[in-house]
C-alpha cells in the first residue's frame, strides 16, 4: 500500500507538514501523526455531504446543472452587479486567491477574507504598533516560556503545543510532556485525598477559586524547564496543562494587559485585584515573564473578539515590546484556517492591503469598518456575492447574513454547508491540499506546499481553475457589452 | 423545575474540538449540528435554572433568541458564563456591531437563559428556514 509522507494538513493555521497518509484503491484509509480534526478531514472529505454536480436555483429549488451553465450564470451575476462581495479565501490556495483578486478588480467589487471576523483587529494593530515575531521553529528550539492568551490550542490547534511549544522536543529546550503526566497523576491523587477528607470531616469546598489555589499548591514557576501560562475567561483543557492559569473576567483583558505592562516596569499597583485576579498572583507571573530567556505570547480570538478588540491587541503588542527591553520576547496571532495567513499575504502583495479591499473606484481602497464585508452587509449595499471556501451564513451575525442571502449568491465549495443551502449557484470544487496542490502560509508566515494525494470526483475542478473560467466569462460579457455600447 | 427561572449571563462563542471534527466531516452532517446546537453551562447555573443536562433551553440577547441543548461544562467554576460553539445557532445571538473596524462582537455578550422544555430544538434546515425564510 503506498504511503505518502510529509503531507501538509489543510485544516488549521498550524499547518503540520508531517502527516503520513496510506492510500488504498485511490482512497485514503489511514492517517498518521494528525490530530482528530486532521483525521476527520482526510477520512471523511469524500463522504455523503460532498457536492458532486453544479447546482442552480430554479423555482426556489437547487437543481443540477452543467459546469458551463453554472459558470455562465455566475459570470452574469457578477458582471451585472454594481457592488459585489467576493468573500472567503482562507481555506483555499494562494494561487486561487490571486485569481480571486483579479476577478474582484475586474468586477469592481469588495474582496474580503475571513480574517475580518477573526484576526482583522490584529492586522490593524500590527499596522499601528509593529510586531516582534519569529518562526515556529525558533520557538520550538528556544522558547522557555510560552503564553496562550484568549486561545485554547487544545481545541482549535490541537498539535500546536506538541509540535511547536511546551511539549515539543527542541534543540535547546526539552519537552515538558513527562512533567505534565506526573502533574496529572499528582492532581488525580490529590483530588482523591480531598474527597476522602471531605467525606470524613464534611468539610466545605474551598472558597478561593481553585485555579489560584492550584497555582499556590504547585509553585512550578520557579522550577527549571519550559513554562506554560494560559490566560483565558474559561478554564479550558489547555488551562489544565498550564503552570499558571489566569482566569480573567470577560471583557477585561485590556485592563489585565495594561496591569502587566506596569508590573514588568516594576511599578506598584494600588488595587488588590485586576480583572478579578489578585495582584500578588499577577506579580508572580510577571516575574516569570521578565525572568525567561525567550518568551512567546500566542494570542487568539479571545482578545480580538471581546470588548476593546484591536485595542486589546495594541496592548498585547506593546506589552511584548516592553518585555523586549528586559529579555527576548515575541508575539504571534493563532491563525485559525489553514491559509488565512496566505489570503492576507496574497492580498497585500497584490493590492497593498491584507483584507477588506474595495475595487469599486477602479483602484484598491482599504478602510475596515467601511469596506469590510460585515459592514457592507449591515448597510445593505452589496448586490451580489461570490463565496469561495467559506460558510458566512454559519459564521456571520444573523443580521449580516440576512442581507447576504437576499443577494444573488454564488458558492464555490467542496461540501454542502449553510451558505450553499441558501445559494443561487453552487459550484463544487476539489479539496485544496487533498485533490489539488497549491501553496499555503502557516501562522508564522512560512509558505508550505499543499499536496495532491487523491483524484477529485469526475468533472470537479480546483478553485483556481473555476475562478479562471468565471473571470474569462466575465471578460467576454463585458467585451460584448462594450461592443454593443460602441455600436450605438 | 422552576418555570419562571431566568438567568442573566455573559455569552461567549468559540471553537470546540467537537465542532472542529464535525465541520471537517461536513457542515451538513449530524455531528456538526450536534456539536454547535449546544450551550455549555456551569452545573450550578443549571441547578439554579432547575433543568437537567441535555434539556432544551432558550438563550436570548438583544439580537435574537434560539433554543439550544444545555450541557454541563467539564471545567468549572465559571458561574454566569455560558459558551456556545461557533455556528448558525450562535449567530442568532451575537452582536453585529463592528465598532467601525469590521469585526462583530462574538464574545462577552449579555444574555438571558431560561428553560424551554416545551420548545423544539430545530435542525439546520429548519433553523435556516426560520431565520432567513429560504430553503
Ligand atoms: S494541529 Fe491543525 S494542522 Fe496540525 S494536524 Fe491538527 S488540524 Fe492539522
Amino acid at each position: 500500500m503506498p504511503v505518502v509522507k510529509a503531507v501538509t494538513c489543510p485544516v488549521c493555521g498550524s499547518l503540520c507538514d508531517d502527516i503520513e497518509l496510506t492510500i488504498e484503491d485511490k482512497e485514503i484509509v489511514k492517517v498518521k501523526n494528525g490530530c482528530a480534526m486532521c483525521e476527520s478531514k482526510f477520512l471523511n472529505y469524500n463522504g455523503k455531504h460532498r457536492i458532486r454536480k453544479p447546482l442552480i436555483r430554479k423555482d426556489g429549488k437547487l437543481v443540477k446543472a452543467t459546469l458551463k451553465e453554472a459558470v455562465r450564470k455566475t459570470a452574469e451575476i457578477l458582471a451585472e452587479a454594481n457592488y459585489p462581495i467576493l468573500y472567503g479565501w482562507s481555506s483555499t490556495s494562494c494561487e486561487a486567491t490571486r485569481v480571486g483578486l483579479e476577478l474582484a478588480e475586474e468586477v469592481g467589487g469588495v474582496i474580503d477574507n475571513t480574517a475580518v471576523v477573526c484576526h482583522g483587529p490584529s492586522l490593524l494593530s500590527v499596522q499601528e504598533i509593529g510586531i516582534s515575531s519569529c518562526t515556529l521553529g525558533q520557538i520550538r528550539h528556544r522558547a522557555d516560556l510560552v503564553i496562550y492568551w484568549g486561545s485554547d490550542p487544545w481545541s482549535a490547534h490541537p498539535r500546536h503545543i506538541e509540535r511547536y511549544t511546551t511539549f515539543s522536543e527542541g534543540r535547546f529546550e526539552r519537552s515538558e510532556w513527562r512533567g505534565y503526566v506526573a502533574k496529572i497523576k499528582a492532581s488525580i491523587g490529590r483530588k482523591k485525598i480531598e474527597s476522602v477528607l471531605r467525606r470524613l470531616f464534611l468539610k466545605k469546598k474551598p472558597t478561593v477559586p481553585s485555579s489560584y489555589l492550584e497555582g499556590r499548591v504547585c509553585p512550578t514557576i520557579s522550577r527549571e524547564g519550559r513554562k506554560l501560562i494560559v490566560i483565558d475567561v474559561r478554564r479550558t483543557k489547555s488551562a489544565e496543562m498550564a503552570d499558571y492559569f489566569i482566569q480573567v473576567e470577560p471583557n477585561k483583558d485590556y485592563e489585565l494587559l495594561q496591569a502587566f505592562r506596569a508590573l514588568i516596569r516594576d511599578q506598584e499597583l494600588d488595587v488588590d485585584k485586576v480583572a478579578g485576579v489578585p495582584v500578588e498572583y499577577l506579580e508572580e507571573v510577571s516575574d516569570a515573564m521578565v525572568g525567561c530567556n525567550f518568551g512567546a505570547l500566542f494570542f487568539g480570538v479571545g482578545l480580538t473578539m471581546s470588548r476593546g478588540k484591536l485595542r486589546n491587541i495594541d496592548a498585547a503588542l506593546s506589552l511584548v515590546r516592553d518585555l523586549n527591553t528586559r529579555t527576548k520576547f515575541i508575539i504571534m496571532p493563532m491563525r485559525g484556517h489553514f491559509n488565512v495567513a496566505g489570503a492576507n499575504t496574497v492580498s497585500t502583495w497584490q493590492t497593498g492591503y491584507p483584507y477588506a479591499v474595495d475595487f469599486s473606484l477602479g483602484y484598491p481602497r482599504y478602510n475596515p469598518g467601511e469596506t469590510s464585508v460585515v459592514d457592507v452587509l449591515m448597510r445593505k449595499e452589496s448586490d451580489a456575492a461570490l463565496i469561495v471556501a467559506s460558510d458566512p451564513v454559519a459564521n456571520f451575525p444573523r443580521k449580516a447574513a440576512e442581507h447576504l442571502v437576499e443577494n444573488p449568491l454564488v458558492v464555490v465549495d467542496p461540501h454542502m454547508n449553510a451558505t450553499a443551502h441558501m445559494a443561487d449557484v453552487v459550484l463544487p470544487s476539489a479539496f485544496v491540499g487533498i485533490e489539488a496542490s497549491g501553496t499555503a502560509y502557516r501562522m508564522d508566515h512560512v509558505p508550505l506546499p499543499l499536496k495532491r494525494v487523491a483524484e477529485p470526483p469526475r468533472g470537479v475542478l480546483p478553485d483556481e481553475e473555476i475562478l479562471r473560467r468565471i473571470l474569462s466569462e466575465v471578460r467576454k460579457i463585458k467585451r460584448k457589452k462594450q461592443v454593443a455600447a460602441e455600436a450605438q | 423545575m422552576n418555570e419562571n427561572a431566568k438567568l442573566q449571563v455573559t455569552l461567549l462563542t468559540g471553537r470546540t474540538i467537537e465542532q472542529g471534527v464535525g465541520k471537517e466531516r461536513g457542515k451538513a452532517s449530524m455531528e456538526y449540528m450536534e456539536s454547535v446546537s449546544v450551550c455549555y453551562m456551569d452545573p450550578e447555573d443549571l441547578r439554579r435554572l432547575g433543568v437537567k443536562e441535555k434539556a432544551n433551553i432558550l438563550v436570548s440577547t438583544n439580537y435574537g433568541s434560539v433554543v439550544v441543548k444545555a450541557l454541563k461544562s467539564l471545567r468549572t467554576p465559571h458561574p454566569k458564563i455560558i459558551y456556545i460553539p461557533y455556528g448558525p445557532w450562535a449567530n442568532v445571538l451575537v452582536d453585529p456591531e463592528t465598532h467601525s473596524i469590521g469585526m462583530p462582537s462574538f464574545k462577552g455578550i449579555p444574555a438571558e437563559v431560561e428553560p424551554a422544555l416545551d420548545k423544539p430544538l430545530l435542525n439546520m434546515k429548519e433553523l435556516l428556514k426560520e431565520q432567513f425564510g429560504k430553503e
